[in-house]
């Protein structure tokens, strides 16, 4: 049986994204063919809109008169972000490590042999799919809280300045969340370690802050992934924390950081 | 065709596979013999890309592994059935397969029902036994309808009449002019399927041969001469080269020769034979003899667990 020339690569003209096309249909596939990627991004909506619905009918209530001056309430209705991002993340860090924690990464490498392309389609299928559901889960959140909202207090409307954009913004900090974990499970190739490991960077900086000295916290303390990174879902921006954009990039940075890694990496070592 | 050139693999300490160098020919099955952990999987995880070669190269179809955008065009591997996510369906497993490689979807419905699996296609492999798992890898493996197929161990686990099945099956893609390697670490499963071997022990080639050749380097096998005239024969065999025992039966045992040259030699000469037939080892027995001193451990004599290293 013969050899058929369209297989083979023809490096001087295509090498890079010859099959992105293919592996872009194959990593979606896989993403849509598991139950836990339904189960994941429906228990994200369920922590949001649960929360948003309990605020919105508790809260008002329980208003002290500093809140009412300070409290953003595009920020409180999307205060269940706070726990789906820890389905995204794990969504992100299954989507690759399951893969190496089952040992199907050697079947997946060896239908595409270029790593770095498994990867692309990876980060991009995976990236697409959470933004899709993460803005989703935020705006369906936003109409719930205000849906419910008795009273003038934390009333804001869609056409507000910033509404849209932190809506949007709490969107894309749940799907770079996502990029996070999917970055740490390719570094680390094991789903239990690689979760262990994001909750570590997300959690353990915002605790240790606290017990820094005042100067320092108020240096460091913005540019923590969680604290950098919330500061989308505000409608107005708060003393002392980084503007939305710059916080949302710094944030980035961390998935960014993480997934540039996961690239060096997975080209060095054995499968 | 695949081929291999001062193929080494390192793992710190470990050498696991240590200046290999052999060629696996198309229209054969290829038996890949050696005992636990001398080397077969880690050179066939070099073979499919997943590991990199310390030194050496190896080749499919003449270009290395990652040269090829659609490989599974032309290799189709199996090399841990169990390697897979439990929570995909088995038909949703080979799509995804499929669309890596341009694959169109009809060859998914194909291998199933090569495989036997259409039934429980749409069941999430988590709940396979052992044996569908192997089936799907074996599926996963001719889904492109590859020139070459490599299969790590595949009859662990299977029932007899899956061994039945997946032997008949690798038969006839071998004489369909495929290029077939399979690996055991047990000669008794090998000796009926495969045409040729190539036997490591510690990483290191030990054999690369057909059956008839490994046959013949084994000690043990002979042929069996019966003659009135025996100390005549005996002389003109020796004369031509072979070793010649006589036994206290008077009969003639004849090493380094074969029987048509023993018989045509005693026609040549008018010597009349009694009897005349070979006495082959058994390709188990020679295969442990050749492995005898490359195995890792031991259980029989309890002496050393390891006489390795
Ligand atoms: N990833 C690895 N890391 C370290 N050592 C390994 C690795 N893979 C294999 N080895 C070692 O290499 C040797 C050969 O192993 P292997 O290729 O699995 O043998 P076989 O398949 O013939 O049983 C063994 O000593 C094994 O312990
Ligand atoms: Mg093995």
């Amino acid at each position: 049986m013969q050899t058929i020339p369209d297989d083979i690569t023809r490096h001087s003209r295509h090498s890079l994204t010859a099959g992105l096309g293919d592996t872009l249909r194959a990593e979606f596939c896989k993403l849509r063919s598991v139950r836990s990627t339904y189960w994941t991004l429906f228990a994200a909506l369920a922590f949001n809109v649960t929360f948003a619905a309990v605020e919105a009918i508790f809260l008002p209530g329980r208003l002290s008169e500093h809140d009412k001056a300070t409290l953003d309430g595009v920020r409180v209705s999307l205060g269940g972000s706070h726990l789906s991002q820890i389905a995204f993340s794990v969504l992100g860090v299954l989507f690759i490590a399951s893969e190496y924690t089952t040992g199907m990464i050697r079947v997946t490498l060896a239908a595409v042999p270029r790593r770095r392309l498994v990867l692309t389609a990876k980060v991009t299928v995976f990236a697409a799919t959470a933004v899709v559901a993460g803005i989703a889960v935020s705006f369906i959140a936003y109409f719930v809280f205000q849906g419910l909202l008795r009273g003038e207090n934390l009333r804001s409307s869609i056409g507000d300045p910033g509404v849209v954009r932190a809506l949007i913004g709490g969107g894309l900090y749940l799907a770079v969340l996502g990029l996070l974990g999917l970055g740490l499970g390719a570094i680390i190739r094991a789903s239990a370690g690689a979760i262990a490991a994001l909750f570590s960077l997300l959690f353990v900086p915002q605790v240790l802050v606290q017990l820094l000295p005042d100067s320092w916290k108020t240096a460091i303390g913005p540019y923590v992934p969680m604290e950098a990174g919330s500061q989308i879902f505000s409608q107005h921006r708060e003393a002392g924390a980084l503007s939305p954009w710059v916080g949302f990039a710094v944030f980035s940075l961390y998935a960014g950081i993480a997934v540039i890694i996961a690239f060096v990496l997975i080209d060095r070592r054995d499968a | 065709m695949i081929e291999a050139t001062g193929l080494s693999k390192r793992y710190g300490e470990t050498v696991a596979v240590d200046d290999l160098s052999f060629i696996v020919p198309p229209g054969q099955v290829t038996g890949f013999l050696g005992p636990n952990g001398s080397g077969k999987s880690t050179t066939m995880r070099m073979i499919i890309g997943l590991d990199s070669p310390t030194a050496g190269v190896v080749t499919v179809n003449g270009r290395r592994y990652g040269e090829y955008i659609r490989p599974l065009l032309q290799v189709g591997a199996l090399l841990d059935a169990r390697a897979i996510h439990g929570g995909r369906s088995a038909y949703n497993h080979l799509l995804w397969l499929a669309l890596s490689n341009g694959i169109a979807r009809r060859r998914v419905d194909e291998v199933l029902d090569q495989v036997g699996l259409r039934s429980v296609a749409t069941k999430r492999v988590g709940g396979f036994s052992l044996g569908m798992s192997q089936r799907l890898g074996i599926a996963a493996a001719m889904l492109g309808n590859p020139s070459i197929l490599v299969f790590d161990e595949p009859v662990n686990g299977l029932d007899p009449e899956g061994v039945l099945w997946f032997r008949t099956l690798i038969k006839s893609l071998a004489s369909q002019g495929r290029t077939v390697l399979l690996s055991s670490h047990l000669m008794s499963e090998m000796a009926i399927t495969a045409d040729r071997f190539i036997i490591i022990g510690r990483g290191r080639l030990i054999a690369q041969t057909s059956v008839e050749e490994l046959l013949a380097r084994g000690d043990g096998g002979f042929v069996l001469v019966r003659s009135s005239q025996a100390s005549a024969l005996a002389a003109m065999l020796k004369n031509r080269g072979a070793t010649v025992e006589c036994q206290t039966d008077g009969t003639l045992r004849v090493t380094a020769m074969t029987t048509e040259t023993v018989g045509a030699i005693a026609a040549d000469i008018a010597i009349v034979l009694m009897e005349l037939s070979a006495h082959s080892p058994s390709l188990e027995a020679t295969y442990m003899q050749l492995t005898g001193d490359s195995v890792e451990y031991r259980t029989s004599d309890g002496a050393s667990a390891s006489d390795e290293r």
